[in-house]
């Protein structure tokens, strides 16, 4: 693999496949600025920025180095605390920290540095165009700092967004040919990364022992918290057809590789509640990282976008490596507790779901004990659509509903029940929510863990659905902004 | 913030930076990532990495272990159980119990039976997957209540009395009691626990240890290996945070690598991954509180019971003096008129729990904020009136053990936060508010800290410096304080420029090492600067005495009329510039090394009578805290913060800001979404950053105003200051305060919902329903 590390070009042969960027940089470069807090993602100490060339221009991320493998640098740019200030100067978001006091025992600070570098790189490249004081915090949210409290890293970060400079940027003339000439080939045998569907189709049929990986924001932590090495694995991320968006015959189809982030570009511009449910989910910088794919393919009873998709009647496709293809609703592709209709040899390529389905109501909501970077105790998931009833007159009664859940049960679920209790009932009554509220009650039995115990994900679960039931009839009637604190 | 902000920019410009708002002394290799920690060190060739096998029992008897494949596994080179240890297995700080390694027994789940050696860390952990223990299982205590109800404690009970506190509550107007229950607090240091040790030819070993007390790895270390104090040298350069979890755990990742060092004659690094860190180390106590008070009509207390259970875990450690600091702040600010105050130190078989940032305090003092909101909430005034009506003043100023309040604070900055912060109209907007909104609930609430300041244990109330000037006029300065990010080091070295009159460029600080400061006390209980510094002013004096007595003789002036200072030595109006002094007096032979010494005066406390001053002083502040709850889920934000603090006169404005602000959102953690949980196997659930939620940027106040009291100690301390690391973290309380303000709202505020820490939105949720229901059942 070739990569650029900060300004020098570096090749390595062949890497193990679960080297991690963090253990590369610190034992086998001595570049030890990057910091291990938790080795799982979770505090950024290990904050760098990954730069991938796109057309004329390089697209730079913060990443975890902790859980990003070393081969995923291959063909990228990849920028540590040590190679930012130019011609004798700090970058910016040095300089802040250093004036506003921003540091107190120093060990999250290259990682809070890095983050901010990268906020300064895309202001500068006009990827982000926020310079407020809630971007700043969306910058820093994979940032944990145990000693300063924050403020004087916000204040820093404000003052840098303010008076950006163009002298810091990263991505030198020299850097973007440098990128274009290792564009080709440069793979590894443990790490395989296949650029088409073809060649993945080709490397998992030669490889049936190799795992794969997206962004590897989950299956990383295997390697660092239970040590149990990975030996081979295949890349889905630099898969094009994994990538694609299309709406066609009314429905949308986005590619499983897409990440977070691709995920925050796409639904910007369609749904504010679906944008502001992405940024609840993981850090800036797992977001960068981990995909769409990611997240249902895992499995896991409390992620956050299954019960979204759920709710928007979404299917999946999986594909294996002879190129065939199967469809099945969402719903199906759960079989129980971290178990899906995932075979040997296949992998997850595309969501779908009805273009149309956007276009209703629907309403998202995250409990956690924190706000950013947390997992779910509870995550709902509602949709409502009404249609004037039958002949008489111009009463409306609801005609689709969904109501899904995370954190709820073995799987992410859909109560149908609840569902039934509403559809076709006026939205304004309230008799039929509460059959619908008493009806999650009688489907669901969520367990009680280190997030939140049984009664209270019960309890909230039902509030959530009032919630939603009266957001909706009050923008219906007010066309009013829904009383949250998230909102 | 702004006024404070301003008057930092302000003394950065205008101030000389001996004494003002100066940038941490590593500020510049913290924001370039070149500030070394121990595991940024270059490793020596050979170097060995340790793993530990831990424990799958709580409580029970090994019968067997097999190390056969572990020894045989790819990269070990040592494995070694408790019996390999060649001198003394115990790595207790004071009281005996905690041991390296587990031997006969295990004591928690988690405990550390194993330590495997292996040429790298990877390969350690792999063969530790290899190790079988076989357990004679017993059945573990894993509550505070079951350890209290079988009187379990780790070490006996202590009660503090004044007056007859029972029959001043019968015979008091009115009378209520309640209980609290608060867990603890995970330390979550950014750097995880490490050490690194190289053995010396003399069958000894230098240690580099991330801890906040090196006289105390040195002792440890040289206790496991069996060899005298002299033969071990512990090196500490910085911390990457501590906040107490390096007082007195970190030395036995010191003394596990230096038996590895010793046997195997090679570098050893042991550095805990973080579940390790959060599985093996102890954090801050639960304490199950439970307390009855009798008042007046008007709110005023007239007598306070209390019984304070810590939650020590498996052995004493430091939990006799974190139960004691917790009875000697179940006043806070103020005055019961009889008391008495027990506290409990309860055994479990749980990790062996330690200081952390307030030792204590925290869970004494949250414990009196309860009361006095339930006293309000119960004759029906806002909660600040019946505070101010109870606080420390005049000639009722005297603690229940007995120490009489010499310096009066509270009521006049009480005052001014009051004003500063709008408390009593905003208290008219939120009870409006709170009217007209269903589903959002406003609160609001004002709580002050007096946080005692010196160590409890008397004798650790002292501090040594090693003062050098070298010919070129450069000083170094060695003292017995730890840098852990609280800026202790960058307020030395200002002190000794302050102190010689010259550029702070000119004093270089040292790594805390024990052969240059022997005997040194933890940096901890907030005192680093006030011991610390006093010493190292104690070291300038006499090297200042010796220059200016060599400048009297050499220059023929009289001493009276001869002064150091702008790093000029002046005589009259002569001015020698400070270098050229320097090597005058070298050439001249005087000695320019000195050591400096300081002990804490005045205090003492008689534990057998249970009275006397433990405390030298008292640092002071308030805080004002607002929040709004959705009551369909009990989230909450915290929306604005005015805090009020007393730090005497600042050494360093900036760094003590940073403390302030880092205490309070430390502290705000620790009362909202910082959980820690066991299952009832007592395996801790709560063992990563990712099911353990400390406060992100986006949980701070965006209104977040700070501001110090001005006024100077009445003590003598250093430059007149005031300690600063604990005192903020309890300015936290204000908003567990105003959380529960939110929900007694729901019961006219004329009940006080109950609440525990941490008050996740869960538990904020059930503390509003109880406040509905209470409601409801009453209409």
């Amino acid at each position: 693999m070739k990569f650029i590390l900060n300004h020098d070009l570096v090749e390595e042969t062949a890497p193990a496949a679960d080297t991690t960027l963090l253990r590369y940089l610190r034992e086998s470069q001595r570049l030890c600025g990057t910091k291990e807090g938790c080795a799982s993602g979770d505090c950024g100490a290990c904050t760098v920025l990954l730069g991938q060339l796109k057309g004329e221009r390089i697209h730079y991320r913060t990443v975890n180095a902790c859980i990003t493998p070393l081969a995923a640098a291959n063909r990228r740019h990849l920028v540590t605390i040590e190679a930012l200030g130019s011609g004798g100067k700090l970058h910016p978001a040095q300089q802040e920290i250093l004036d506003n006091h921003g540091s107190q025992c120093g060990f999250c600070t290259p990682g809070f540095v890095m983050s901010l570098a990268g906020l300064h790189q895309q202001l500068l490249a006009g990827d982000c165009l926020q310079t407020d004081r809630a971007q700043v915090c969306e910058a820093v949210s994979g940032n944990l700092c145990r000693c300063t409290g924050y403020r004087p890293i916000i204040d820093a970060g404000l003052k840098m967004v303010q008076t950006l400079d163009e002298t810091h940027r990263l991505d030198a003339r020299i850097l973007i040919e440098q990128l274009a000439s290792i564009a080709e080939a440069h793979t590894t045998p443990y790490y395989l990364q296949p650029k088409s569907r073809e060649e993945l189709e080709k490397a998992i049929a030669s490889n049936p022992d190799a795992r794969l990986i997206a962004g590897g924001t989950d299956l990383l932590l295997e390697v660092t918290q239970q040590c149990r090495p990975i030996k081979k694995m295949i890349d889905l991320s630099g898969v094009k057809e994994l990538h694609r968006i299309e709406e066609r015959k009314g429905f949308i189809h986005l590619g499983a590789a897409l990440t977070y982030r691709d995920l925050e570009t796409f639904f910007a511009e369609r749904s504010s509640r679906i944008s502001a449910l992405l940024e609840r989910i993981g850090s800036r910088q797992i977001r960068n990282r981990g995909t769409l794919g990611g997240n249902i393919a895992n499995a896991s009873p409390i992620a956050d976008l299954p019960p979204l998709l759920l709710a928007l009647d979404a299917c999946v496709t999986l594909a294996d490596s002879r190129g065939d293809e199967r469809e099945m609703p969402l719903a199906d592709f759960y079989k129980g507790y971290k178990a899906t209709a995932l075979e040997s040899g296949q992998y997850l390529a595309k969501v779908s779901f009805p273009a149309n389905a956007l276009n209703d109501f629907h309403w998202l909501y995250k409990v956690s004990k924190r706000r950013e970077d947390d997992i779910s105790a509870v995550m709902a998931a509602i949709r409502l659509r009404t249609n004037k009833s039958n002949g008489s007159g111009n009463d409306e009664v609801f005609s689709e509903v969904r109501i899904a859940f995370g954190g709820m049960a073995a799987t992410p679920v859909r109560v149908a029940k609840a569902e039934l209790a509403l559809l076709g009932q006026a939205p304004q009554d309230e008799s039929a929510l509460e059959a619908a509220v008493t009806a999650i009650a009688e489907a669901l039995l969520p367990i009680g863990d280190v997030r939140a115990s049984a009664e209270y994900r019960l309890q909230v679960a039902q509030n959530l659905l009032r919630t939603a039931w009266q957001t909706f009839n009050r923008e219906k009637s007010e066309n009013s902004a829904p009383e949250t604190l998230h909102a | 913030m702004r006024r404070l902000q301003q008057a930092l920019e302000h003394a950065e410009k205008n101030g000389s930076r001996s004494r003002e708002a100066v940038a941490h002394e590593s500020a510049l290799k913290h924001v370039t990532g070149r500030a070394q920690y121990l595991d940024d060190i270059p490793e020596w060739p050979d170097m060995l990495h340790v793993a530990t096998v831990g424990s799958e029992q709580a409580c029970a008897l090994i019968e067997h272990i097999d190390l056969e494949a572990a020894r045989r596994a790819s990269g070990v080179v040592d494995v070694i159980i408790q019996a390999d240890i060649p001198g003394s297995a115990d790595v207790s700080p004071v009281f005996g119990g905690d041991v390296l390694l587990a031997g006969e027994r295990v004591d928690y789940m988690g405990q550390p039976v194993v330590a495997i050696a292996a040429t790298s860390l990877e390969a350690a952990r792999q063969a530790g997957k290899l190790v079988k223990i076989h357990y004679r299982a017993q059945s573990p205590r894993l509550s505070v209540q079951e350890a209290l109800k079988h009187e379990e404690f780790v070490l006996p009970s202590h009660t503090i009395a004044s007056g007859d506190a029972g029959t001043a509550i019968a015979n008091a107007n009115q009378q209520l009691q309640g209980e609290l229950y608060l867990r603890g607090q995970e330390h979550f240091y950014l750097e995880g626990q490490i050490s690194i040790a190289q053995p010396n030819e003399d069958g000894g070993v230098r240690v580099y240890s991330s801890s906040q007390h090196p006289a105390e790895v040195q002792k440890l270390v040289a206790q496991v290996l069996g060899v005298p104090l002299h033969l071990v040298q512990a090196e500490v350069r910085r911390m990457g945070g501590a906040f107490g979890g390096k007082e007195s755990q970190a030395a036995a990742l010191a003394c596990m690598a230096a038996v590895f060092a010793v046997r195997n004659q090679r570098p050893v690094k042991y550095r805990m991954p973080r579940r390790d860190d959060m599985t093996q180390t102890g954090k801050r106590h639960d304490f199950w509180n439970q307390y009855r008070v009798g008042f007046d009509s008007d709110g005023i207390i007239r007598g306070v019971e209390m019984d304070l259970a810590g939650l020590c875990g498996h052995s004493a450690d430091l939990s006799d003096g974190v139960v004691d600091r917790a009875m000697f702040h179940a006043d806070n600010a103020y005055f019961y008129e009889s008391a008495r105050i027990s506290g409990h130190r309860c055994r479990t078989n749980t990790v062996s729990n330690t200081a952390f940032r307030g030792f204590g305090g925290p869970q004494g003092m949250i414990t009196a904020e309860a009361i006095l909101d339930d006293i309000a909430r119960t004759v029906g005034a806002d909660p600040l009136d019946i505070r101010k009506r109870n606080l420390y003043h005049a000639d009722r100023n005297t603690t229940p053990y007995g120490q009489a309040l010499e310096e009066e604070v509270l009521p006049q900055l009480i005052e001014q936060l009051e004003q500063t912060a709008d408390y009593r109209a905003r208290r008219e907007q939120i009870r409006a508010f709170n009217k007209s909104s269903p589903q959002i609930k406003k609160g609001l609430a004002l709580t002050p800290v007096k946080f005692g300041i010196s160590f409890t244990s008397k004798h650790l109330n002292q501090a040594g410096a090693l003062l050098h000037i070298y010919a070129d006029g450069s000083i170094h300065i060695s003292h017995g304080g730890t840098e852990m990010g609280q800026g202790l080091h960058t307020k030395i070295a200002q002190i000794v420029a302050r102190g010689f009159g010259v550029d702070l460029e000119r004093v270089r600080v040292a790594a805390t090492a024990t052969d240059q400061v022997p005997n040194a006390s933890p940096t901890a209980a907030s005192a680093g600067t006030d011991l610390n510094g006093m010493a190292a002013l104690n070291a300038v004096d006499i090297l200042k005495r010796r220059l200016l007595t060599f400048a009297a003789e050499n220059y023929g002036a009289d001493i009276e009329r001869i002064s150091i200072r702008d790093d000029h030595c002046w005589i009259g109006e002569r001015a020698i510039p400070f270098a050229e002094l320097v090597k005058g007096a070298y050439m001249n032979r005087i000695s320019l090394s000195a050591t400096g010494f300081y002990r804490t005066p005045k205090i003492g406390y008689d534990r057998a009578a249970a009275r006397g001053r433990p405390f030298l002083y008292f640092a002071n502040g308030a805080a004002a805290s607002e929040v709004e709850v959705d009551l369909s889920t009990g989230e909450y934000r915290v929306t604005r913060v005015d805090i009020l603090h007393d730090v005497g006169e600042s050494l360093n404005p900036a760094i003590d800001l940073g403390q302030v602000e880092g205490g309070f959102v430390q502290g705000m953690g620790w009362v909202t979404s910082e959980e820690l949980l066991w299952n009832d196997q007592g395996r801790i659930i709560s063992d990563s950053p990712a099911n353990y939620k400390i406060p992100t940027a986006g949980d701070v106040p965006e209104i977040f105003n700070v501001d110090f009291f001005q006024r100077p100690n009445a003590e003598e301390t250093v430059y007149r200051s005031k300690a600063v690391g604990e005192p903020p973290l309890m300015l936290a309380i204000s908003v567990w305060c105003a959380l529960r303000d939110a929900c007694a709202s729901l019961a006219a505020y004329r009940y006080s919902p109950p609440l525990g820490v941490p008050a996740t939105p869960e538990q904020v949720y059930f503390c509003a329903r109880a406040a509905k229901d209470f409601s409801e059942a009453k209409s």
